[in-house]
């Protein structure tokens, strides 16, 4: 119990951070709302989205986006809108372009290069896996010959 | 061969360790200027000392000048403002963007302090900001005769900011010598 109100203590910053009571003429708008201050980066700080910044320019622009939803703007309008201001940064989902194909390539890159060593191993093995079978066949065929003997013996 | 790739991962380590050293040396609050090549953007104000009169780009076009953008709680513009002074003095225009502010508040402080602008622009509501992807006060971006914005900077402006951000730019656009 008292772990739940510290830890209730911890996150209620967070979740008065931007509760202004937000008015749209269509609550279809509400949700598109919630996802762009979610996505949408507060410029003035470091590592915040506008949902949980309470900086003046974050209340700017979100009040910004709440205008531009109810003037029927897309979600890709309004983000330019706000790129075309406040640059990439403010996109915490990056576009792919000439500065962040390498972030973007980057897991298929470690993928490809895991399956080429996996490749690599996998050829480097097959000579010996080929040499062990023959090994333990020829184990095998001594083992039967000595259990052959014995059996032979008794 | 195999003894080569046994050096991979220091060198792999090596790589890393020169990007985060140079990432270092970058300022993370800097975001990179979308305006920059840009033509300032399109505004109808009212003058701060005005009530009545509103001001436009068109008051300052094919004059080069530098767009200060500040308020009177901005701690960092105190510091900012005598030099902002000695500019205005040399004869450098400068028009003053009074950022969400207040209109007696922002009087009183150039009354005091003293007035480098040749008008102010007042942003209540912090309109004229949003469009210039303002973030932080003090920022200042010059903006050459064709009303295209040139240089953007966030922060104070001081002499030594000026000299090597602004000076050489500004006198290549006004062909003087500063």
């Amino acid at each position: 119990m008292r772990l739940a109100t510290l830890f209730a203590l911890c996150f209620s910053a967070l979740v008065f951070a931007g509760a202004e009571v937000v008015e749209f003429s269509d609550e279809s708008l509400r949700s598109r709302y919630q996802n762009l201050v979610q996505e949408l980066r507060c410029p003035k700080c470091q590592n915040q989205n506008l949902a949980d910044s309470n900086s003046p320019i974050s209340k700017d622009l979100r009040r910004e986006i709440q205008r531009m939803l109810e003037e029927k703007m897309t979600d890709r309008e309004i983000k330019n809108y706000l790129k075309s201001r406040y640059s990439e940064f403010i996109l915490y989902r990056p576009e792919v372009n000439k500065n962040t194909w390498l972030l973007w390539g980057s897991p298929v890159l470690v993928v490809l290069f895991g399956v080429l060593i996996l490749a690599r191993h996998r050829r480097q093995a097959k000579p010996l896996v080929a040499k062990g079978r023959e090994m333990i066949a020829s184990d095998q065929q001594r083992l039967n010959a000595m259990l052959g003997d014995e059996e032979n013996q008794q | 061969m195999n003894r080569l790739a046994l050096f991979v991962p220091l060198a792999l380590f090596a790589g890393l360790s020169l990007v985060l050293l140079l990432g270092l040396d970058k300022d993370p609050t800097e975001l990179p200027s979308a305006l920059v090549g840009e033509p300032f953007p399109a505004f109808n104000l009212p003058s701060l000392m005005a009530e009545q009169q509103f001001v436009t780009e068109q008051n300052f076009k094919r004059d080069v000048v530098l767009v200060n953008v500040w308020a009177t709680w901005c701690f960092a513009c105190r510091i900012e403002h005598p030099m902002l002074n000695e500019l205005s003095a040399k004869g450098v225009k400068i028009i003053g963007l009074n950022y969400k502010d207040q209109r007696a508040q922002a009087k009183a402080w150039l009354a005091e302090r003293g007035n480098p602008y040749q008008f102010n622009i007042f942003d209540a509501q912090g309109q004229l900001g949003i469009d210039l992807g303002v973030y932080g006060a003090p920022e200042t971006f010059l903006v050459d005769a064709s009303g295209i914005v040139r240089h953007r900077r966030v922060g104070v402006v001081d002499e030594r900011v000026w000299n090597t951000e602004f000076r050489a730019l500004y006198e290549q656009l006004t062909g003087s010598e500063q």
